[in-house]
């Protein structure tokens, strides 16, 4: 099977702290893919880097054969995302939503009213489709994500921990569902998440990272025979240790020191 | 184009439905121009410059312009915060189109804004020179609404959160309302504060306003048109620059 993404000797630093040191991958088409790891050890940056929302300091990627640096456009519409947190507008209905998301994506009109349709019925939304998203639940919001996502077909599907805060039930009906749509139309999933459970059932292949390096990659019976544990939690904890890690400073969080800089308030 | 449209379709519907912001805005000029406009018409008048409402309107017309404006614009970190700014930063179109779009929207809403303001100074005891003249005076304010609507989105595009919020309004949209010569008129004034009101794009806008609505212009119309529709271009320019700077 082909690599629809791939990744070289990917670098990316914030001043002196190298959030990602030199990692390497592959996800063939049509994957479930689980990228696991402590908090602070790279997913989330990897993530921007792969969606064009950040740049790398070094390194290549290749989003179905497109460069997320320079062809941005096209490595967009290869992928859909569910980002960690919610990303809709809460003053828009739920349809408004779904229609500037097809709108941007440029999904033609009679094709885009279709399948806004399809998938809204899907996610079991269809008739609070006139609703503003501001009375949503969290786990309707987080199942009008998902239906945004896959408005424009995508070849990959990114989730940033989508299960966070979902009770049991919206999480089988969301994991189903995309299950369904790995095997009917091959859609590649790459998702992040913390719970092992999760990702064990879930996922064809896993990769550990931590420290901003791929300290593990392979299935869940690969990675527990490879650190002679019996689930992929005790794996986990084997490979990355049981210290708790606190978060490094995010891009946003360089940012937020800059802007107080700029208003001379708060602490520097 | 369909980016800038829908961008544009986006601010409008936020606008028409959040009632409690349109009547809230209109709640200042109305003060603006009953207080001021009452109060020191009198003098206003023994000073030899004529009726103080008909100089008064179209500075607070430009008021609820520049107020409106820029909040639109600061309304960038709002979907910052509550995260659908990632949404059209992943979405495969130009972020020129994007900023555009959102800023074309602000634009339009203040420039709604302003004829609303107009309406009320006319019921208030307003009268225009000209009824003719109020159409390219809408012009004038659509130009002023997009100035002021770039220097929004540029400012917010530097900003994380809401807390550089109070710093803008009284070190930035207050000295640029007040020293626009929206209050006063521009003739006879101390050295300094007459270099500021030049410095000011608002004193062109205000002066176009009222050179066309009041009769009653200081600089002439071919200037402020010429420096407002400059200072537009470079304030979407840099706007434009700041916004697809923004990392996520």
């Amino acid at each position: 099977m082909e690599n629809i993404i791939e990744v070289k000797n990917l670098i990316k630093k914030f001043g002196d702290f190298t959030a990602v040191s030199d990692i390497s991958f592959n996800v063939k088409q049509g994957e479930i893919f689980a990228f696991l790891g402590p908090n602070g050890a790279g997913k989330s940056t990897t993530i921007k880097m792969l969606t064009t929302l950040l740049h790398p300091s070094s390194g290549s990627i290749e989003l179905n054969g497109h460069n997320p640096v320079n062809e941005s456009a096209a490595a967009r519409r290869s992928f859909g995302i569910v980002f960690q947190d919610p990303s809709l507008d809460d003053e828009l209905t739920a349809w408004e939503n779904m229609e500037f998301h097809g709108v941007l994506y440029g999904v033609e009109k009679s094709l885009r009213k279709k399948r806004i349709e399809e998938l809204m019925k899907f996610v079991d939304i269809w008739d609070r489709k006139d609703s503003l998203v501001r009375e949503f639940s969290g786990g309707m919001k987080r199942r009008l994500e998902i239906a945004r996502g896959l408005l424009h077909h995508p070849k990959v599907m990114f989730l940033d921990e989508p299960t966070l805060g979902l009770d049991p039930q919206t999480r089988n009906h969301m994991w189903q569902y995309l299950q369904d749509l790995n095997k009917s139309e091959g859609i590649t999933v790459f998702f992040t998440t913390h719970y092992m459970e999760e990702a064990s059932r879930i996922a064809q292949r896993i990769a550990i990272i931590d420290h901003g390096k791929i300290i593990a990659t392979g299935t869940t019976e690969e990675l527990q025979a490879q650190t002679q544990t019996t689930s992929l939690e005790d794996a986990f904890l084997k490979l990355t240790g049981s210290q708790i890690r606190e978060e490094e400073a995010s891009a946003g969080d360089h940012m937020r020191t800059m802007g107080r800089m700029f208003r001379g308030t708060g602490k520097r | 184009m369909n980016t800038v449209y829908i961008m544009w379709l986006r601010e409008l519907k936020k606008y028409s439905r959040s009632k409690s912001r349109i009547v809230g805005s209109l709640g200042q000029p109305l003060l603006f121009l009953l207080a001021l406009g009452y109060g020191l018409g009198s003098v206003f008048q023994k000073a030899g410059q004529g009726n103080y409402i008909n100089f008064l309107a179209p500075g607070i017309i430009g008021m609820g312009i520049i107020f409106t404006a820029i909040f639109s614009g600061i309304a960038l970190i709002w979907d910052r915060q509550f995260g659908f700014l990632k949404e059209t930063m992943v979405a495969p179109v130009s972020r020129f189109n994007i900023m555009l779009g959102r800023t074309l929207g602000g634009a339009t809403i203040a420039t709604i804004q302003g004829i609303v303001v107009c309406l009320l100074a006319i019921i208030v005891g307003f009268r225009p020179y000209s009824w003719i003249l109020i159409l390219p005076a809408i012009v004038v304010m659509f130009l002023v609404a997009l100035l002021f609507t770039a220097l929004g989105t540029g400012i917010a595009s530097q900003l994380e959160d809401m807390q550089g919020f109070q710093l803008i309004m009284n070190f930035l949209v207050m000295p640029l309302f007040f020293l626009s010569g929206s209050l006063f008129p521009l003739t006879g004034l101390p050295t300094v504060l007459a270099i500021v009101t030049k410095i000011d794009p608002l004193s062109y806008g205000i002066d176009a306003l009222r050179t066309l609505l009041s009769n009653a212009g200081h600089y002439n119309l071919g200037t402020d048109i010429t420096v407002l529709v400059l200072i537009t271009l470079v304030f979407l320019g840099l706007g434009s620059y700041l916004f697809s700077k923004i990392q996520i």
